[in-house]
């Protein structure tokens, strides 16, 4: 084991598997010469050339379509979006051509290329460069999307995308940046759609995923004072989406709160209970609740901004309630 | 080479399309584009155009007739080309549809599938007569035997009783009744601690059985092939639910004495024939469940239980209010209830859990001298008994002419569910009971 | 194209070259264009009595681009284009059979019966597609060329757009990247006039030549609907692109017969139907080379019924396969969604699992 940054684990992802695959190349704005907007790709540039480490101009649609091109040619792209904020501009290539192409092509071809780059709330970034992207690019079927919580977890499930024969969405936490954690040392690769209970308990299940798993803990270490052992699932993939972890545990516990920064109204939290009471109806003894982002642009305003995002505060109030406690 | 000529789609919609008249004759020379023949769509009368050069060598579809898109209508081909294969394999095309073509609809189900009516978990169902005590706070009392009060909490409003979804599973494992356990969530919805709770305190368990209805409140016996056949065939024939009619002419004589002689007790209750065929209907049920019975779609629900749904006439209609557990309570009290049903009915304030759920449906137009007639089947039940009035009429008995007072009785029956021979039976036994009447009173 | 006004010629004086071209390889021309024309009608037919649903484009008017774009590739190299794709799909090797047995939907087409009119695509012949959205196809060219430069191939990517892409961000975004990193690909706008209903001059100020001028691509301009001129030209750009010149933009001017898609009018209120039936008469890149290897003694009136009767029974051969071909099994619908649907968790959500 190792202790290290969210952001180191996923420089080391990319390293390990660009040493192991030489069909493996980085592509973005400011990858190379700047070393990552984030910093991610610290050092890739030395280490493997500028032939796999690429800048880029500024044009999402351009290059995320150049990588599904290499991909159906056979190369394993990573294309970097500076921020998913930025990824809408590329939408049309990520749903209409990556995510379709081995269908349409009736297994011709395959489309082996990762999409990766920070996601989710900021702080004070206000409505455009501030929000959390997981359900534009998840609803639409040959997309896989994964979301890790922990440096570990940011590895391993980074090395799978890449060695995935399937577009993979790899959304990193943007807050979770400087987060340090145990990574296992050497080959480390954490399957897709396995999810991960954080922390064990009997009362109520909070599902999340990203950098809500925190506040589902922080919510789970306040409950605990009241004497409500809270399990906190976090679900790692969203698709493929671990349905087997999410309704054992709600098989044990009875009652299960969604924590998640996307908007409410068809948010991933909106198919999580449509699933469980599809699946899980006879173990539930409250009705499923959701804590979301307000369903709001988020403000500027830093009073705005605390207010609308999901909080352990609320996780609290939702497990009180499930558990018919307030 | 030959050109085929089809019907062409000459409208988005169009499915198939007739012939109004050809405007080349067989022989005529053919340039690819002249007109060959109007055709009348589903829309308007269109041109058919000609697709490839030639001569005219067969016009295959008459003037004035039709045939779907796809199909060939013509052949154009050089003047000494060899057609006729060409021709005899589009001969049967011009009669077939080309559903042919299309992938063969799996079998399905012909019969829309029946939605029972509401049943709100038959086993809340409480008793209706007892009114709601003070509701008690926690912790959540337990009854053994007579159902009754603090499941009222959990159905204040429209008599609905809210339990978790676990609950119910918890419950329903544990052999407990819900309507035995206080609920301590919002609208008294019962929640897994108050199942619990019942549990630990040890005294919730083994309900008692409603008497005469051993096990569930019903059986599901899946349709067999033949079953499906018959469901499929009249439904084709009848419409969604295929009816047949069955009627019998019961002697009343002994009815009509033991009537009078119930009501010259002065019980404070007073019964009617209705309530006697009520209760007649009930145990023949009991004895047939295969008429007591609900049409599932791919299944049919045999119930344990017999509710039976009264048609009651109200100012702008009709409404069955529901007699539940008929075969198993006294006809008085099921006298009482039809009262206050009605009562309620006419003042439209039945709750749907008192119209819903019925099993077997009477409608009695005998107090308007109606001396026979049909019912039309309440779905998803089996079948709907229609009663006449109790006349006297002549009828020939041990070789005299005797007059005597009759009541007919015509059954409803959803073939589907039901065969002929199985209804006579059922009407034999209500038949055989209305005329020994004792066992309505016991 | 059988015509009437065709003469009987002797061959027994026709010089061996026409053109520059060998006069076998004119004829084998004529006869690949004419398959592409048939294949068309044989589509536009086969959408009339319903065997064809959806949107169908078809290419009539404009196979001299087809066949002199396609033609000269090597096997290994790739095309692409978006949905007016058909006769492209033949011209880069895929049978007619498996082409029109993907108009119609069935298990026997290209694409499985997955992709339809606007989707075919075969990786055997590096046929990558077959895309539905305007301009959507040209940054998938410009990986295609990423991918051969990044291994040091010397294949070459051949990208067809339509006039109105031009217009589209992603023909930008892809000609700056493919001239930065001097990308292999060459980019071939079918300036057929029209985007759908409107004239690409109502659309642009500038000529389409120029279009790629602002990114440092060299551009070309070819009459598409001369064939041989194509086929120069494009044997010209590939040798140059192999050597490493980088990207190259093609405004093949050409025409088309037929309406912008089955529900669309061939004439109306966008072009006249003058305007129409004088192209068709003048600007058929059949009739030239006919009239080419008439004139030269290359062909007969005889030689090219017969030419055309073979063409024909193998369209009418490729209607029959398509026909006859099943439709795809109901158990297909989840197939090829993922690569591995074997994996953990689930990924569909409609009642299957895995």
């Amino acid at each position: 084991m190792a202790v290290m940054t969210y952001r180191d684990a996923l420089n080391e992802a990319l390293a390990e598997e660009m040493e192991r695959d030489d069909s493996v190349f980085l592509m973005g704005e400011e990858v190379a010469e700047y070393d990552g907007a984030y910093k991610v790709s610290r050092g890739l540039l030395d280490r493997f050339g500028d032939a796999r480490v690429v800048d880029t101009p500024i044009s999402e649609l351009g290059f995320a379509g150049l990588g599904v091109g290499a991909a159906m040619a056979g190369l394993r792209p990573v294309i970097e979006f500076m921020t998913f904020n930025f990824a809408f501009l590329a939408l049309d290539q990520v749903i209409n051509n990556a995510a379709k192409t081995h269908y349409m092509t009736n297994g011709q071809l395959h489309v082996p290329i990762v999409f990766r780059g920070p996601n989710g709330a900021a702080l004070q970034l206000a409505a455009q460069h501030s929000q959390a992207c997981e359900t534009y690019f998840v609803h639409a079927p040959g997309v896989k999307l994964v979301n890790p919580a922990t440096p570990a977890d940011a590895k391993g499930l980074l090395k799978a995308a890449i060695r995935d024969d399937d577009p993979v969405v790899v959304m990193e936490s943007e807050l979770l940046y400087n987060a340090r954690g145990d990574v296992p040392e050497g080959e480390h690769v954490v399957p897709l759609g396995v999810a991960d209970v954080k922390a064990e308990g009997t009362d109520v299940t909070i599902i999340s995923h990203g950098q809500m798993v925190h506040v589902a803990l922080q919510a789970a270490r306040t409950l605990e004072k009241e004497d409500i052992s809270a399990e906190v699932l976090d679900l790692r993939s969203l698709r493929p989406l671990d349905m087997e972890a999410i309704l054992g545990s709600v098989h044990k516990t009875n009652r299960a709160v969604y924590v998640e920064e996307c908007w409410p109204f068809t948010g991933i939290g909106a198919q999580i209970v449509a699933l469980i009471q599809d699946e899980g109806f006879d173990d539930l003894d409250a009705p499923v609740q959701r804590i979301t982002q307000a369903d709001v642009p988020m403000p500027y305003a830093r009073n705005l901004e605390k207010q609308s995002k999901p909080d352990a505060a609320r996780v609290v109030d939702a497990c009180r309630k499930v558990l018919y406690r307030n | 080479m030959a050109t085929k000529v089809h019907m062409e789609a000459l409208s988005p919609t169009m499915e198939e399309g007739q012939v109004v008249k050809w405007l080349k004759a067989e022989g005529d020379e053919i340039a690819a584009g002249d007109l060959l023949a109007e055709i009348e769509t589903d829309k308007a009368t269109m041109e058919l155009v000609a697709r490839g050069d030639g001569v005219l060598r067969a016009i295959l579809l008459g003037e004035g007739r039709t045939a779907p898109v796809g199909d060939v209508i013509a052949v154009i081909a050089a003047a000494d080309e060899d057609v006729s294969e060409l021709v005899a394999a589009a001969a049967p095309a011009s009669t077939a549809s080309p559903a042919a073509e299309v992938e063969e609809e799996p079998a399905r189900t012909a019969a829309p599938t029946a939605t029972p009516p509401s049943h709100a978990a038959p086993a809340t169902t409480p008793p209706p007569t007892t009114p709601p005590p003070t509701p008690q706070p926690t912790p959540p009392v337990v009854r053994t035997d007579t159902p009754a009060a603090p499941a009222a909490e959990a159905r204040k409003d429209g008599g609905r009783l809210r339990a978790s979804p676990v609950a119910r599973r918890l419950a329903r494992e544990a052999g407990l009744r819900l309507e035995a356990v206080v609920g301590s969530g919002p609208r008294g919805r019962i929640v897994k601690r108050d199942i619990e709770a019942a549990l630990a305190a040890g005294t919730a368990t083994a309900p008692a059985p409603m008497p005469d209805v051993p096990g569930e409140d019903f059986v599901d016996v899946p349709l067999t092939q033949i079953r499906k056949t018959i469901a499929r065939r009249l439904v084709e024939s009848l419409g969604p639910v295929p009816h047949f009619f069955l009627t019998a002419d019961a002697d009343m004589a002994r009815a009509t004495e033991l009537r009078q002689q119930f009501n010259e007790l002065e019980l404070g209750a007073r019964i009617s024939f209705n309530d006697i065929v009520i209760k007649a209907t009930a145990l023949a049920l009991a004895r047939h469940p295969e008429c007591n019975a609900w049409w599932g779609g791919d299944h049919v629900r045999r119930h344990n239980r017999v509710h039976i749904g009264v048609a009651v006439a109200i100012d702008d209609g009709l409404i069955t209010p529901v007699v539940r557990d008929a075969h198993a309570r006294p006809v008085a009290e099921i006298s009482n209830e039809v009262k206050e049903l009605a009562s309620l009915a006419r003042a439209k304030r039945l709750t749907p859990d008192q119209y819903t759920g019925s099993t077997f449906s009477i409608s009695n137009l005998g107090m308007f001298g109606i001396e026979q007639f049909t019912g039309v089947i309440n779905p998803p039940e089996a079948g709907i008994l229609a009663v006449g009035a109790v006349e006297e009429r002549p009828v020939a008995l041990d070789g005299r002419v005797v007059v005597r007072p009759r009541m007919r009785m015509t059954m409803s029956c959803d073939h589907r569910i039901i065969d002929g021979a199985q209804g006579a039976r059922f009407l034999a036994t209500l038949k055989d009971v209305l005329e020994k009447p004792l066992s309505v009173l016991l | 194209m059988p015509d009437s006004a065709v003469r009987d010629a002797s061959t027994s004086a026709a010089p061996a070259v026409i053109e520059g071209f060998p006069a076998e390889q004119v004829l084998g021309f004529l006869r690949e264009m004419l398959i592409y024309r048939r294949f068309e009608q044989k589509a536009e037919e086969a959408y009339a009595i319903g065997k064809i649903g959806g949107f169908c484009h078809l290419h009539t008017g404009q196979e001299g681009v087809a066949l002199g774009f396609v033609g000269p590739l090597r096997p290994d190299d790739y095309a692409l284009s978006a949905y007016r794709e058909h006769t492209l799909a033949l011209a880069k090797g895929i049978s007619a059979r498996a082409a029109m047995a993907e108009l119609y939907g069935r298990v026997g087409g290209c694409s499985g019966g997955k992709g339809g009119s606007m989707h075919l695509f075969s990786a055997k012949h590096n046929f990558m597609g077959g895309w539905g959205i305007v301009g959507g196809q040209i940054p998938l060219a410009t990986g295609l060329g990423w991918a051969i430069r990044y291994r040091g191939e010397d294949r070459v990517c051949v990208c067809f757009l339509g006039d109105a892409a031009v217009n589209q961000g992603s023909f930008h975004e892809s000609l700056n990247m493919a001239a930065i990193w001097k990308l292999p690909v060459i980019y071939v706008v079918e300036n057929n006039g029209y985007g759908m209903g409107t004239a690409f001059n109502r659309v642009t100020t500038t000529p389409m030549v120029e279009k790629s001028r602002a990114h440092g691509i060299p551009a070309h301009y070819v009459d598409g609907q001369d064939v041989l001129a194509v086929w120069r030209l494009m044997e010209d750009l590939l040798d140059r692109v192999r050597d490493g010149a980088g990207p190259q933009f093609v405004d093949a001017e050409t025409y088309r017969f037929k309406g912008h898609s089955m529900s669309d009018p061939v004439s109306g209120t966008y072009r006249s139907k003058e305007e129409v039936e004088s192209r068709v008469r003048e600007d058929d890149p059949i009739a030239h080379v006919r009239d080419l290897l008439i004139q030269s003694g290359h062909l007969t009136r005889e030689s090219l019924e017969r030419m055309d009767e073979e063409v024909r029974e193998l369209v009418e051969d490729a209607a029959d396969f398509a026909d006859r071909s099943p439709l795809p099994p109901e158990d297909s619908l989840h197939e090829f969604v993922y690569s591995d649907m074997d994996v953990h968790g689930r990924l569909f959500f409609d009642g299957r699992g895995g």
